[in-house]
């Protein structure tokens, strides 16, 4: 081709473009009437179509989170005029004060779009305002679903709601002003299956604000889809029976069905309502909630830290099995002391002085808990060497660690590392006598209710576990997170287990156990009994425990603070609730 | 010959009368976009307008710097400007601040810089420089990839910016290519790819590969039944298959979830009338509601809600389809093409390859934006962000676009004295 030519091409394709624009603004503009609305300076209104929010069953299918109608008051400050402020007021109930920094928050945010001047008043309320919405241009009732909470203490498990903030709005554009999200609980950690999907309808308003219809026949509107629903794994009779056993207590009672990880109970009191956290008066009822001295928002089964006390023998003496310190045909003399050092001792509680492990559990005997980690810390050629063995061993029970499961809030523990004390003490400046509170579960170690459940179900599944989480199942999705489906095995060898769970059976069920109680013989639950010192006040009390001894379905941990002995408390709570469990299953 | 006394009687007036016109027509839009109920004075330097009217000061001192200056200034320093502006690409990857999603300013203070803005002109400058060392004749393979990669440089620093839109831009440089020689099979690649691009997004895979099927047999029925011939057109298929299948994996797994978003909703894939999609309807209703003879300056109702985003910058071309109308549209998109044309012109009438390759790079670089940012208005391609030259609001790029035209008039000042 000629380079005149060529020319010619660039300048035609120049002016082609031109005309192919001019042939499409002369159809948008001249031919097509969709778009002439606006010349008679109507405008076009979005209204989002609020999803309903997925609802939470329980594992029998009761429902234990469903939604009621509610209504929002929106406003558009531009179209906002002169209006009487009094009879607004009065019909939805707020001091003018609140009516003028509504306003001119919304009008803050922005003049032309809408904010939601008022949250979820009641139907009736909104019946009486819609009579008069007339007189107040600018004000428009919006449909919302407001969230019900049939039993009411279930805060802690189930969460609440509350506004989004400014960052959660940056983060992700799903959510604009004044819209609610969960903050905690499974409202908030399943918040992105249960809040579902935004709709939206373009509506055309002319200047008086009368429909005028919808704009493209509806072409470009989207209906909103409604949130999954969950099914939890929590059993709410069992949950229920759980608080009634804490009531006016301090603690936690965490159940876990160690076949497969599914959390049957969470209770943590006091407890909360969490319908008093929704709705007018919430700011009141949080600011109430969050001054009282028992802290009833503070999740103790999750984010409880306390030292594991005797219950942590059960891991040490497996310790020691697995790294063959101890044989488990050996008695030890139990002379109700044992000296680490000269004139330092760990004391010992009445019972016969000759003992094996099995005993040695069944009594608590603290003596032979602290030989035996010597004698483990014997094998190694250096402390270090054998505090990172041990460190290692411990933290294949998921101790010290966060637990990756499907809650909102969680705590680590404490589970010191061998840096810590290379620190505190010096190199080579400590030794198993410098750190023997650590064999029977005082020290530095803390650690959170669930992750005692935990420990409790590794045992009961003789060394493997299945991260424990609150969700069975997910409306329309073939399976939960596979970090739940995944068994996880600890450190020590199947065969280990039998000589701790010889001990624990005994705990329950041979007369001079810590925990004896005749009358539970038939469910043969296995379990420990522990005693937390605790620096600020009486000494907390601990249980955990599993049942049947063979092939067990549920594994439990019970903390009730400042409660003395672990068998005085905890150990008849958890035996008690163990009993609950089987009478429910046979009804 | 230009003599220094009568340095303004070669200058084109006509081109400088277009370039004025437009610019005032940009204020005046912007003033309109930015008009509300409350402090409306012209020269109010804290509003966009205000600031515009400084820019345009500043862009004529410049411009009028230009037309002073002797032409072998650029001539010889084309090769150092285009090593500068890509060094400074490089450097900004580094210590670039990041606007709306791309990272593509420096940032002095409050005043800011965005150098890909200028990398265009560097880039044609050093086009035209480098044809210039050769005849039409001897543009051969080897001229043709350097030729390419000096465009494509620039091309992958500004992507890798994430600056999409001003990366297409450069593809301007193929129609300059095209003009020097370069073979039009290029174009018929390009536009090909282009088809088969879209196809394969808007298509069911399973729809296209029969579609794809029944084009390759009407051309093998009309293609002598040689050996080569069917070979070649497997070969083809296959490309063709493998090519769709890849784009289409790019966009829907690889691209930001925001630009395969983009392409879709353009497309007519996918409808997001409150998210991707709102720049596009409100864009569309706002100059559509101008209907023939538009509303009137100041009057508009759509540009002035805040419904339409980025109104004085990207979307400036809403305030003209709405206060202005079709006929007010008609004129400003005649008075654009009057600018294009016009350069065009103007280069052909030069002696030397380096003023008509450079003259051709600024024709073909106001007509990529133009095509690019009014294509985007009226939903006729997706929403790249990027400038309508002379029109949008913004001291970098009415600046750079003022050197681009003003190195070009110039150029065409001296024409009579520049010999290959």
């Amino acid at each position: 081709m000629k380079n005149s030519l060529r020319k010619n091409v660039v300048a035609l394709f120049f002016i082609a473009v031109s005309i192919i624009f001019l042939v499409k603004l002369f159809y948008i503009q001249v031919l097509n009437e969709e778009y002439k609305f606006s010349a008679k300076n109507n405008v076009l209104r979005y209204d989002v179509l609020q999803p309903v929010r997925g609802l939470v069953f329980d594992r029998d299918s009761n429902l234990i989170v469903s939604n009621e109608p509610a209504f929002d008051i929106i406003v558009v400050p531009r179209e906002v005029t002169k209006i009487d402020t009094t009879v607004f007021c009065n019909s939805i109930n707020i001091p003018k004060v609140d009516f003028i920094e509504k306003l001119n928050s919304a009008i803050e945010y922005s003049k032309y779009r809408e904010s939601i001047f008022e949250k979820q008043i009641d139907a009736i309320t909104a019946a009486n305002f819609r009579e008069k919405l007339y007189q107040f241009p600018g004000f428009y009732l919006r449909k919302v679903t407001k969230r019900i909470y049939p039993h009411k203490n279930l805060g802690h498990l189930i969460g609440f709601m509350g506004e989004v903030n400014s960052k959660k709005m940056k983060e992700d554009n799903f959510y604009i002003k004044g819209d609610l999200h969960g903050v905690s609980g499974i409202e908030a950690s399943y918040e992105n299956k249960l809040r579902g999907k935004k709709g939206m309808s373009i509506r055309l308003v002319d200047v008086h604000n009368r429909t005028q219809g919808k704009f493209n026949n509806g072409e470009y509107d989207t209906l909103a889809i409604r949130g999954k629903n969950l099914i939890s794994t929590i059993d709410i009779e069992l949950q229920n029976y759980g608080n009634q056993l804490l009531n006016d207590k301090l603690g936690s009672i965490v159940a876990i069905n160690p076949k497969n990880g599914e959390i049957l109970s969470l209770v943590s009191s006091p407890n909360f309502d969490p319908e008093k956290l929704s709705g007018k008066n919430r700011s009141n009822n949080y600011k109430k909630l969050i001054n009282n001295r028992t802290k009833p928002m503070f999740n103790r089964a999750l984010l409880g830290e306390y030292p594991p006390g005797s219950t942590f023998k059960i891991i040490n003496s497996l310790i020691c099995l697995q790294e063959k310190t101890l044989n488990v045909n050996n008695f030890y003399n139990c002379d109700g002391k044992y000296f680490f050092e000269k004139d330092r001792s760990v004391k010992c509680h009445k019972h016969t002085s000759k003992v094996n492990l099995s005993d040695a559990i069944k009594y608590s005997c603290n003596p032979f808990f602290c030989e035996n980690f010597e004698k483990y810390f014997d094998k190694f050629d250096s402390s270090e060497k054998a505090y990172k063995n041990w460190f290692a061993h411990v933290t294949s029970f998921g101790i010290g660690d966060w637990m990756n499961n499907d809650f909102f809030s969680g705590r680590k523990g404490l589970l010191p590392k061998a840096d810590y004390y290379n620190n505190y003490y010096g190199k080579n400046n400590w030794n198993s006598s410098t750190i023997i509170s650590m064999s029977i579960g005082q020290g530095e170690l803390l650690i959170t209710p669930i992750q005692l459940a935990n420990l409790s179900a590794i045992i009961a599944n003789r060394g493997f576990f299945y991260t424990p989480h609150i969700i069975k199942t997910i409306e329309n999705e073939l399976s939960i997170d596979s970090n739940f489906i995944n068994k996880k095995f600890c450190s020590i060898n199947k065969e280990h287990f039998k000589y701790v769970i010889e001990g624990m059976f005994d705990v329950v069920n041979s007369k001079n156990g810590t925990a004896y109680n005749p009358k539970i013989e038939r469910f043969n639950i296995c379990g420990k009994t522990g005693t937390a010192q605790n620096p600020h006040g009486d000494d907390h009390s601990i249980y955990i425990a599993f049942a049947p001894k063979n092939n067990p379905e549920i594994a439990i941990a019970v903390f009730i603070e400042n409660a003395g002995w672990g068998s005085k408390w905890a150990a008849p709570i958890g035996n008690n609730f163990i009993q609950k469990y089987f009478e429910l299953k046979d009804k | 010959m230009r003599k220094a006394k009568n340095i303004f009687e070669n200058i084109d007036y006509l081109s400088v009368i277009l370039y004025l016109v437009l610019v005032f027509i940009g204020f005046f839009n912007i003033y309109a976009s930015e008009f509300n109920d409350d402090a409306n004075e012209i020269f109010n330097l804290s509003k966009r307008h205000g600031k515009q009217l400084l820019f345009i000061f500043i862009s004529s001192l410049i411009a009028f710097f230009l037309i002073i200056i002797d032409w072998k200034f650029f001539f010889s320093l084309s090769f150092l400007i285009y090593a500068l502006s890509i060094s400074s690409l490089i450097l900004i990857l580094f210590v670039g601040k990041i606007t709306n999603g791309s990272l593509s300013w420096f940032d002095f203070g409050s005043f800011r810089i965005q150098p890909s803005e200028f990398a265009k002109f560097a880039t044609a400058l050093a086009l035209a420089r480098y044809i210039n060392l050769f005849s039409i004749k001897k543009f051969n393979f080897s001229k043709t990839i350097l030729c390419f990669g000096l465009v494509l440089i620039p091309l992958l620093l500004i992507t890798i910016q994430n600056d999409t839109g001003t990366a297409l831009v450069f593809l301007s440089f193929v129609l300059v290519l095209y003009r020097e020689g370069l073979t039009e099979n290029v174009l018929i690649f390009g536009i090909s790819i282009f088809l088969l691009t879209i196809l394969c997004l808007i298509l069911d895979f399973f729809v296209f590969l029969i579609i794809l099927f029944f084009i390759v047999s009407v051309i093998f029925y009309f293609l002598k039944k040689k050996k080569k011939n069917i070979i070649n057109i497997l070969i083809l298929f296959v490309f063709c298959i493998a090519y769709s299948y890849s784009v289409s994996y790019i966009v829907k797994n690889i691209l930001p979830k925001h630009q395969s978003d983009r392409i879709m909703v353009v497309l007519g894939q996918k409808k997001d009338p409150y998210g991707i999609g709102y720049n596009v309807i409100q864009s569309k209703i706002a100059i559509g509601s101008g209907g023939l003879i538009g509303k009137g300056f100041l009057k508009g109702t759509q540009t002035r809600f805040d419904f339409v985003p980025e109104q004085s910058t990207d979307f400036i071309f809403c305030t003209i389809g709405e206060e202005w109308g079709f006929s007010g549209a008609l004129i400003f998109i005649s008075l654009y093409l009057a600018l294009l044309l016009r350069i065009l012109f103007l280069s052909e009438r030069q002696r030397s390859n380096f003023s008509r390759v450079y003259g051709y790079s600024v024709a073909c670089i106001l007509f990529f934006h133009f095509l690019i940012n009014i294509g985007m208005t009226i939903g006729l391609f997706p929403v790249v962000g990027i400038p309508l030259p002379f029109i949008s609001y913004g001291g970098s790029s009415l600046i750079s676009f003022t050197i681009l035209l003003f190195v070009f008039l110039n150029l065409d000042s001296y024409r009579l004295q520049i010999l290959r």
